[in-house]
């Protein structure tokens, strides 16, 4: 049998992750700093761990009801409120996911199809573009553009809606650039979506992560609520990225037909993680703001160190991330990220990960120890010197 | 002078407190892009809160066990007489003045003041204890603990750091 014919077409057309040959160099280098990670390098606060081995403890090893406890959706239910100000019932506006990932699949699962156009504006995370194919729908790409400090303008998001768009993706606070969009932004892409029929998936996994005001949902803006999936989850906010739990809050009918497919693949999201996440929304607020303030210091370092090795830096608000422009370099990012592993053994990613529109900037997170980034901070620095065209 | 109210309560010299406190060897220039304040700033800042003994010290943390010393710390739960007008404050003073002492408490509960002494020898203790601890005339009585392992202190936990075991490149 020819196994590769067997293969799914949707699922050929997307290749594999560029990102594998990285693993296989650093495995074989000593003394890198990797700042190549997208997750914190805080552990889960203490008291959420705890609640996960209490858990276990008690016996809690069986299945839980398929969109989770009742318990902890009310604990999303209220701690959305409270955060964002939007409110959804606890009853059928949400779903308990595993990791935000999950919730991003369902939601272009249940939205799109063959025929139908999803608008994803890029750079960004690495799994929207794979999960739109994988239904059949046709991935509309905005290349966002470092002078809009890589937000989402109304200009650009009109230029691209046609008769078949069915989703607009909206991936703010943004990996891999660190941009947000604030409420004046929103309100211009909210005035643009006011007579069409689009469901906006919008990725707030980072919304704790903002270093300039609390970060606003387009849920929250007026007649945005119901033609919203709002996608957010644990793994950021508390450090939680192991246990894999997410949700997605939005319209009965859509959480319903997402509450479908969720029941069918994958039944429900893992026990334990569920009983902690409840520990974390109880009672996880202060090690969050803890953590929060430690992000912001370091975020000033890191983009305080690029742009002093003379690479173009705008100031990202959200996430951990940095995606300072490196052209003055004089080498495009798969090579800048080579060389810089090689001979200062310093690990970025390069931007082109996310998106062809990457090109020229790489990504790289400040979820790393105070101590791990002044270092590597140097070591760029002396890269820079080594090979920066312009001043220094 | 009572500084505890107001002064000092803003997010910048409360962020500089929580750096400080955390890892004192920060430099005033690192700290500066830390918190997005000119170097004078952060200067000035720390410069008074030493003068006001706010940051009253800076000392490293440090794991004697796995140092060739030998030292035996003592936890001693002490019950006194209050002194007319003074309180517990004179008679703690009258303990804490010890170089051996390494903390004093006043505390709530079944006896006065928590003493941790210090002493390269278990009879050391014994003799500070007997000589001069329990002689101190408000001193009712004591009732001493020797320490066996230490776990963590100030914030610190004495094992083997965790290694980041994270994978490399997460997208």
């Amino acid at each position: 049998m020819n196994m590769a014919a067997m293969i799914s077409p949707l699922v050929k057309s997307v290749p594999p992750s560029g990102i594998r040959k990285y693993f296989d160099l650093i495995n074989e280098m000593e003394n890198v700093i990797s700042l190549g990670v997208g997750e914190p390098d805080f552990v889960t606060p203490w008291n959420i761990r705890e609640s996960g081995i209490y858990s276990l403890e008690k016996g809690h090893t069986h299945y839980t009801p398929n969109s989770g406890y009742f318990e902890l959706r009310k604990e999303i239910s209220n701690y959305i409120h409270r955060r964002f100000g939007i409110e959804y019932s606890p009853e059928n506006e949400i779903l308990v996911t595993v990791g935000g990932s999950e919730a991003i699949d369902l939601a272009l699962r249940a939205i799109a199809g063959r025929g139908d156009e999803v608008i994803i504006p890029e750079p960004s995370f690495v799994a929207y573009k794979p999960c739109a194919i994988f239904t059949g729908a046709t991935p509309v790409i905005i290349e966002l553009r470092a002078e809009d400090q890589f937000r989402l303008t109304p200009g650009l998001l009109e230029k691209f809606i046609t008769p078949n768009t069915k989703a607009l993706v909206l991936p703010y606070p943004n990996n891999p650039t660190g941009a947000i969009m604030k409420k004046e932004d929103l309100l211009k892409i909210a005035e643009i979506l006011k007579n069409k029929d689009i469901i906006v998936i919008s990725d707030e996994i980072y919304a704790e992560l903002t270093y300039d005001g609390e970060h606003v949902s387009i849920a929250s803006l007026p007649g945005m609520k119901e033609k919203t999936v709002l996608i957010n989850g644990f793994s950021k906010a508390f450090a939680m990225t192991g246990w894999r739990l997410g949700y997605a809050c939005g319209h009965p009918e859509l959480i319903g037909a997402m509450f479908k497919i969720h029941q069918y693949a994958i039944m429900c999201s893992p026990t334990m993680a569920q009983r902690a996440a409840i520990e974390a929304l109880q009672n996880g607020d202060n090690e969050v703001k803890a953590m929060v303030r430690e992000y912001n210091r370091r975020r000033r370092v890191m983009v305080d160190g690029f742009r002093k090795a003379g690479y173009d830096c705008f100031e990202p608000l959200g996430a951990f991330y940095v995606f300072p422009d490196i052209r003055n370099s004089g080498m495009n990012s798969e090579d800048f990220c080579e060389k810089l592993l090689f001979e200062e053994r310093v690990l970025v990613v390069p931007g082109t990960a996310f998106g062809q529109c990457g090109e020229g900037f790489v990504r790289a997170t400040y979820a790393n120890s105070m101590e791990n980034i002044i270092e590597a901070v140097k070591r760029i620095q002396r890269f820079a010197a080594k090979y920066n065209r312009t001043g220094f | 002078m009572d500084t505890k109210n107001g002064d000092f309560n803003d997010d910048f010299t409360q962020e500089i407190l929580e750096i400080l406190e955390n890892n004192s060897k920060y430099t005033e220039e690192q700290i500066a892009i830390m918190l997005n304040r000119s170097v004078d700033e952060v200067r000035a800042a720390i410069k008074t809160l030493e003068e006001n003994n706010i940051i009253a010290g800076y000392k490293a943390v440090i794991n004697w066990e796995k140092m060739p010393r030998e030292a035996v710390t003592a936890l001693i739960e002490v019950k006194v007489t209050p002194q007319r007008g003074r309180g517990f404050d004179k008679v703690a003073e009258r303990i804490y003045r010890y170089p051996e002492v390494k903390a004093c408490y006043l505390m709530s509960g079944g006896f006065d003041l928590t003493v941790i002494v210090e002493c390269k020898t278990l009879k050391e203790v014994a003799f500070f204890v007997a000589e001069k601890l329990a002689p101190i005339e408000s001193v009712v009585s004591t009732s001493t603990h020797f320490v066996l392992k230490i776990y963590k202190e100030n914030g610190t936990v004495f094992e083997k750091k965790e290694e980041d075991s994270r994978e490399a490149v997460v997208l």
